[in-house]
């Protein structure tokens, strides 16, 4: 192998045989996220440097426990494995297997070694095993399955140094297959192969298993193929318990031969975990506080970071616009662009710490306890155990719990799931929270310590949980597939935490969560600066002459004067135009211009309703943004009846009504991109809008007639 | 007389796998290590009783009540 040459190896391996901790050991922070071309999994690959100076470019393909995927992610390995033409195709597979549960992570190793790839068999968790009592000899195992096997440690990352010696002396292509599978289907496979010049007769027969899955063949074929199987005669399912009784046969022998079981002492401390963890009772006390704890710290610990992002950006605001040249450009950048950036980088403390604890629960093994205790609780409303983890994940943010839903192997429940996620309340529903409460409610204690502006921001996202659950449990009545529902889930031993992949984790989600929702926002601030800047008439261009004489006619003083005339700019622009003519439809919300011309700014993103409210309110910009705009809307009368607007069924019907509409570009744009297509996201839309729109009526007329 | 299923097994309760009695999902169960001769025994149940976690092939599997009723055990 040349010096410039690049070495493609995948790393293949069951779920929670470590091998993304062995993926982080050999390439680092050299690594990246992709797509696969054509699906929306994400695609981890990494570079790392062999002995000799060889480049290898590793692909780390999702955990599976065989090629016959059950899930959009374990399609993946399946239709890079069985396709040598594709750009990724591996020169060489390692099979990362956990030493301690050797016969199922065999499994999938005979499978990809009959494709005909050179293969070496990584045995990790060696440690573990031998806690258990097992020795295995891995000279033994070698020499019977005629491939290299190196004995690795995906945490210290003993044994490294061995593979990458391995991969640098070149693997050869295996000999011989594990399991003839030309016993099965000899004639079907021999056509197949000889029609697509496979290199191997597994390769031709898992083409022939799931020949309506891959999407890689080419369609005329690919109804070659189809209709010879007809003819010959097809019984992939008698044909595939075949191939895993024979498979497992194999295995056992082999096991048998180097594998030692000795008698531990040793007890099983996952069983005594799990007698606490699955508990009737204290096992779901034990996952609300962890919950609750995990909130509390989203909501203290961010509370700095945050602060530190929003100053250090409304700086870089004023410094842009004190330092360009006065002009459009200066404006864009400074009141559209930055804004609408500062408005994503802001969640990245939140959606990095819940993703911190979010890879802590799975990394320890305790989230498959959680999805094992609610599947039961979860399913008569169209959901899935696996359900819990994008529900959790969406109080950060709908877009990387949408893509958590991957995991979801029906796509029933996968679809019922993200429809209902932008339900929870995400971060940034927030700011618009906490100052509605603040607005509605008395800061009053009750018993000296809860805070009865804390319940109800607790009630919110109570009721945003209820809402998805109810929401789910229609959607189940509407959306049926044919479809079976499968949950069989193994249940991984506890393990600490390896605080690298909780760093490699928030890192990763944090990045994925700006580029994904920061492309979408950035875009749309600069509509919305657009049109909150420029409006028909001459009024945006005459605006200071207009404000000075109204001040002057009603005799108030100047001292407030720029942000008068930005208050009169934004009523006369596009935005407040638009905003006026939507009010008779949001009048019998309890809704006027104003909050019309900030639900239609936050269409995009929820958290703009407080910087347009600061606008509308002619507020100039300061560090007490919140308390300030608080006291505006406070002091805001109806201009007919001269009460207060912001009675407590506005607030309330304004509070529902964010709490339950869709109003995230990114989110919509993540569904666009998860479903494949613009049907769902549509009807997600319209449902959501309905469904807000209804409720915040319902609240408002049925509380405006007792007001 | 009918053969009992592994969602029929009482917690800490061994038994052996004879076969199956579902057309769908044993190929999954096979792949995942429930073959018939394997032993299999039942954990413990969520509270609901459903799931139910097992012991086979030196794992831990947990698989739905309807899931387990495919599993037939030896008597």
């Amino acid at each position: 192998m040349s010096k410039n040459s690049v070495l493609k190896v995948a790393l293949a391996g069951n779920p929670n045989s470590g091998k993304s901790s062995l993926f982080n050991q050999l390439t680092g922070l050299n690594q990246k996220v992709g797509n696969f071309p054509g699906v929306t999994v994400d695609k981890y690959t990494g570079q790392c440097r062999l002995p000799g100076g060889i480049l290898v470019e590793i692909t780390d393909l999702p955990g599976c426990y065989s090629l016959y995927p059950r899930s959009l992610d374990e399609q993946v390995v399946s239709n890079l494995l069985l396709n040598p033409e594709h750009p990724e195709y591996p020169d060489v597979v390692v099979i990362v297997a956990d030493a301690s549960n050797l016969k199922r992570n065999l499994f999938l190793f005979t499978q990809i070694h009959d494709l005909g790839v050179p293969v070496i068999l990584a045995l990790n968790m060696v440690d573990i095993a031998e806690n258990k009592g097992i020795s295995i000899k891995s000279a033994v195992l070698a020499k019977t399955l005629k491939v290299p096997v190196v004995n690795i440690n995906g945490r210290t990352g003993s044994g490294l140094d061995l593979l990458k010696q391995q991969l640098a002396d070149g693997v050869l292509p295996v000999s011989g297959v594990v399991t003839d599978v030309l016993l099965y289907a000899k004639k079907q496979i021999q056509f197949t192969r000889e029609l697509l010049l496979c290199k191997s007769d597994y390769l031709a027969y898992l083409i022939n298993q799931q020949l309506d899955v891959l999407n890689f063949i080419d369609p005329v074929k690919k109804a070659q193929i189809k209709s010879f199987l007809e003819k010959e005669g097809i019984d992939k399912e008698k044909w595939q318990s075949r191939e895993t009784t024979d498979r497992y046969s194999f295995i056992h022998k082999l096991t048998t031969q180097c594998i030692e079981q000795n008698h531990t002492t040793g007890k099983d401390l996952t069983k005594s975990i799990d007698k606490i963890f699955t508990h009737k009772i204290f096992g779901y006390i034990i996952f609300a506080a962890l919950l609750f704890m995990v909130f509390q710290a989203i909501f203290t610990w961010a509370i700095a970071p945050m602060d530190w992002i929003d100053l250090r950006f409304s700086q870089l605001s004023a410094f842009t616009a004190a330092q360009l040249p006065e002009g459009v450009l200066n404006n864009l950048l400074s009141e559209g662009i930055l804004p609408g950036v500062a408005g994503v980088v802001i969640f990245i403390p939140q959606i990095a710490i819940l993703f911190a604890f979010i890879s802590i629960l799975e990394e320890t093994g305790y989230m498959a306890r959680v999805v094992f205790l609610m599947d039961r609780i979860l399913r008569p409303f169209g959901l899935n155990g696996r359900s819990v983890v994008p529900l959790v994940s969406g109080v950060a943010c709908a877009i990387p719990a949408i893509m958590a839903t991957r995991s979801i192997g029906n796509w029933r429940e996968r679809l019922i799931t993200i429809f209902v996620t932008p339900l929870m309340s995400c971060s940034a529903r927030l700011p618009v929270y906490t100052i509605l409460i603040s607005l509605m409610i008395p800061d009053i204690y009750l018993w000296g310590i809860l805070g009865i502006q804390g319940l109800t921001l607790l009630a919110m996202y109570a009721l945003g949980l209820c809402m998805a659950i109810l929401s789910a449990w229609i959607m189940s009545k509407l959306v049926h597939t044919g479809e079976k529902s499968i949950f069989i889930m193994e249940l991984p031993t506890y393990k600490m935490p390896r605080w690298k992949n909780v760093g490699y984790t928030m890192y990763e989600k944090s990045s994925t969560f700006v580029i994904e929702a920061g492309k979408i926002i950035l875009a749309i601030s600069i509509i919305l600066w657009v049109l909150a800047s420029y409006g028909p008439g001459d009024k945006m261009h005459q605006a200071e002459e207009i404000v000075a004489e109204q001040l002057a006619i009603q005799n108030r003083p100047m001292d407030n004067f720029d942000a008068e005339v930005a208050a009169f700019r934004l009523e006369n622009s596009y935005a407040g135009i638009f905003g006026k003519s939507i009010e008779p439809a949001i009048a019998p919300l309890g809704f006027d211009w104003k909050i019309g011309i900030a639900l239609i700014t936050s269409f995009a993103a929820r958290e703009v309703f407080v910087g347009t409210m600061a606008t509308i309110y002619s507020i100039e910009s300061g560090d007490d943004d919140r308390g300030t705009i608080r006291s505006r809307m406070r002091e805001d009368k109806d201009s007919e009846t001269g009460k207060p607007r912001y009675t407590i069924p506005v607030s309330l019907s304004l509070l529902i009504f964010y709490a339950f509409a869709l109003q995230c570009m990114s989110t919509i744009a993540v569904v666009y991109r998860e479903t494949k297509g613009w049907k769902w996201p549509l009807i997600q839309l319209l449902y959501l809008t309905l469904l807000a729109y209804g409720s915040s009526l319902l609240v408002f007329q049925t509380l405006n007639s007792f007001y | 007389m009918l053969s009992r299923t592994a969602a029929e097994l009482k917690p800490g309760e061994n038994a052996i796998i004879s076969g199956f009695n579902s057309d769908f999902i044993y190929l999954k169960l096979m792949e995942m290590g429930c073959l018939p001769g394997e032993t299999i025994r039942l954990n413990f149940t969520a509270p609901l009783g459903d799931p139910i976690s097992y012991d086979i092939a030196g794992y831990n599997l947990s698989l739905r009540k309807s899931e387990a009723a495919c599993i037939l055990l030896q008597s």
